[in-house]
């Protein structure tokens, strides 16, 4: 199904920018909310990117403007080779089809009218992906099988199933198309803690199994750091932070990363007593009116003057991650690490 | 000298079209003065339910308190009138719920919110009560309190409208605040700065304090003791560290091995619990727990197991495993 030998994904200088308008009849803009305002990264083929940060980041805008669910306002979307952002509507659509996404909320996505053997054919017959209705029923069969549901849910309809049990017939439809790339937007958000592990096995089998690469949209670290090779941290439309986890997460070298990933309670009440945590003061600025400089700024323990005026961009740091800070080398020293000690740089085993 | 909060056997029933649910059956604890009770469990065990009750608000119908006690400094509760529970809820009790932006209300000012409780609990005069106001956004770590007081609260950010709802619960020093999932609802950063604050106001104040979560790093941080409710039951209960360390129930077990942790080495593959929880308890006659439980023996399909010591004698958990081992 692949083309060529370059990253399945490269995203570059993604901008996306909302307009904010005042007035009824006689509109007129009077702001611009820079919901996503220069991201790129590259992900290669059967790798998870995860991409984690807390509310109003943009993480979950990136995710839909690689679809043109939204559409971007700069930047370039390659996905194979294609860029994405040049095509016309029914080459889109049938690029699509390779690029799937799966949301938090699998009821709110599914059709409550529609039985899920019918809202897993819709795409299959769509797409003329299997010849004859005995094959599609097949395949309906088959995709249910995959995700660890009984065949015979084909004729259940979505208020029949738990949470959990949705989530596995969203990511069946989305496996349906028969897709390269699925954007996974905080897939186990709303799941409880003994569902969400069933569903991230699953995740981890489909992509072994299947050659799938993921994009990982989450703001649980721990899940992040779980299903993902590399991570990318965001804050207000930027990304901070990025590279391998294991080192990311065993170093961050982003004051923004560290204060993140000390701020995570582990359940481990005799380490819960003695760490040191970063407690950031107040809340993320409005992405309508970003401050100058860094835009961590405002909230940054480390703040210099320079911070204030010279906007750093993201550059390979000391730990081998890129980072969008001045001050990465010294951080180590300045700020506390969050599991020194604790969390040694992880393996990947498959 | 005796708890502060005592619940003895509390059994809370929901009518559905479906049948009757026991979202809370036969549930016992204690809170002691000044101590932090930490309440585990999945959505549906049942711990939400069991903080209502205790509050009496649960809505009946449909649901139904349907049997156990409830006394709070040594007062009935269950038997209490509504003038009486009335002037508890605020000077006594008081709570903390998981969503700030549907518990406050959208068409009054932050300001006349919190001037409504200390006018009618502590019978303070408008200014005082506006003095009052300021005092408490100021202690819950609100910029320029003077000002903000006449603001609504969709001028709030997430963060800011939790602890405008902390200031309220704690406008009459209350003994004991139940604090429902209260940073469930707020990003990381944020969590942290709310779980400081009511760390900080707990060691002021000197309150009690019962924390309903389901999210155990939370639990680790915060309890003395912690109670693990599964299907609408205490399945297991203790200090926080002996509950952490060597868990005494299956279903505690599980949990801990299903979350990715920051704290360990990344492990290739989580271990889930497998199945899904059942809707209330499912009586007596069986371990609720059992259908998805790893070490189901012949005995947890005739009988419910009852909490029973596990190593130090305030651990206790409910499985017939603790039992068969002396």
């Amino acid at each position: 199904m692949t083309t060529s030998a370059g990253p399945l994904l490269e995203v570059e200088n993604l901008a996306v920018h909302f307009p904010v308008t005042r007035g009824f009849i006689f509109e007129r803009q009077v702001g611009t909310v820079k919901a996503v305002d220069g991201v790129s990264f590259a992900l290669q083929r059967g790798s998870t990117l995860g991409l984690v940060g807390e509310s109003g980041c943009g993480k979950s805008t990136v995710g839909r403007a690689i679809l043109r669910l939204v559409e971007p306002t700069g930047g370039s979307v390659r996905f194979d080779g294609t860029d994405l952002r040049g095509l016309g509507e029914e080459e889109l659509r049938r690029l699509r089809r390779r690029i799937q996404m799966i949301f938090q909320d699998p009821y709110a996505s599914l059709n409550p009218r529609m039985s899920v053997g019918a809202a897993l054919a819709e795409p299959i017959r769509l797409h003329g992906l299997r010849e004859g209705e005995a094959a599609v029923k097949d395949r309906v069969r088959e995709l249910l099988g995959l995700v660890g549901l009984d065949p015979a849910y084909a004729e259940r309809f979505p208020h029949e199933f738990s949470g959990g049990q949705r989530q596995r017939i969203g990511i069946a439809r989305a496996l349906a198309c028969e897709p390269d790339l699925i954007v996974c937007d905080e897939p186990v958000s709303a799941l409880d803690v003994s569902i969400q592990a069933q569903v991230m096995n699953l995740l981890q089998d489909l992509q072994q199994k299947l050659g799938l690469t993921y994009l990982f949209i989450a703001h649980g670290l721990n899940v992040v750091r779980h299903i993902s090779d590399r991570v990318a941290v965001m804050y207000l439309g930027r990304i901070v932070e990025m590279g391998e986890k294991g080192p990311l997460y065993a170093d961050p070298r982003h004051p923004y990363t560290r204060a993140l990933l000390s701020a995570v309670p582990v359940p481990d009440p005799r380490l819960e007593k003695r760490r040191r945590r970063i407690i950031l003061q107040g809340d993320v600025p409005s992405p309508l009116n970003p401050p100058p400089g860094c835009r961590f700024q405002t909230r940054c323990p480390v703040v210099q003057d320079r911070c204030r005026s010279e906007d750093q961009q993201l550059a390979p740091g000391p730990s081998g991650v890129d980072v969008a800070c001045w001050r990465a080398p010294e951080v180590p020293a300045l700020l506390p690490n969050a599991f020194a000690g604790t969390a040694a740089p992880s393996t990947r085993t498959h | 000298m005796s708890a502060l909060l005592e619940v003895e056997d509390l059994s809370v029933a929901f009518r559905s079209q479906s049948g009757t649910v026991r979202a809370v059956d036969g549930v016992s604890f204690s809170v002691d003065r000044g101590e932090t009770l930490g309440i585990v469990g999945e959505s549906g065990s049942g711990k939400s339910v069991t903080a209502l009750a205790v509050m009496g608000l649960v809505a009946d119908p449909p649901g139904r308190i349907t049997g156990g006690r409830i006394r709070f400094e040594g007062q009935d509760l269950r038997a209490a009138s509504p003038e009486t529970l009335r002037s508890l809820r605020g000077h006594g009790i008081a709570m903390i719920f998981q969503d700030p932006m549907t518990s406050l209300n959208p068409v009054l000012t932050i300001g006349r919110q919190l001037t409504e409780v200390t006018e009618v609990h502590l019978g303070l005069s408008p200014e005082q009560a506006r003095r009052r106001a300021v005092e408490l956004l100021d202690m819950v770590g609100i910029p320029s309190p003077e000002s903000r007081l006449d603001d609504y609260p969709h001028r709030f950010s997430g963060g800011m409208r939790q602890r405008v709802m902390i200031a309220m619960a704690m406008a009459c020093k209350p003994r004991l605040i139940i604090a429902d999932e209260p940073t469930t609802a707020l990003d990381v950063t944020i969590q942290a700065q709310i779980l400081e604050l009511l760390r900080s106001l707990q060691a002021e104040l000197g309150m009690a304090m019962i924390l309903i979560t389901h999210d155990l790093g939370v639990v680790a941080g915060m309890a003395d003791r912690v109670c693990v409710m599964y299907a609408g039951r205490i399945v297991e209960e203790g200090p926080t560290e002996a509950i952490f360390d060597a868990p005494g129930m299956p279903y505690t077990a599980g949990l801990l091995g299903s979350v990715p942790r920051l704290d360990r080495p990344d492990s290739a593959r989580l271990v889930p619990i497998p199945g899904l929880p059942p809707a209330g308890s499912q009586g007596p006659g069986v371990c609720s727990f059992a259908p998805r439980c790893g070490h189901t023996m012949a005995r947890c399909l005739e009988k419910a197991p009852s909490l029973v010591p596990v190593g130090d004698a305030r651990h206790r958990a409910a499985c017939w495993l603790r039992e068969a081992r002396p």
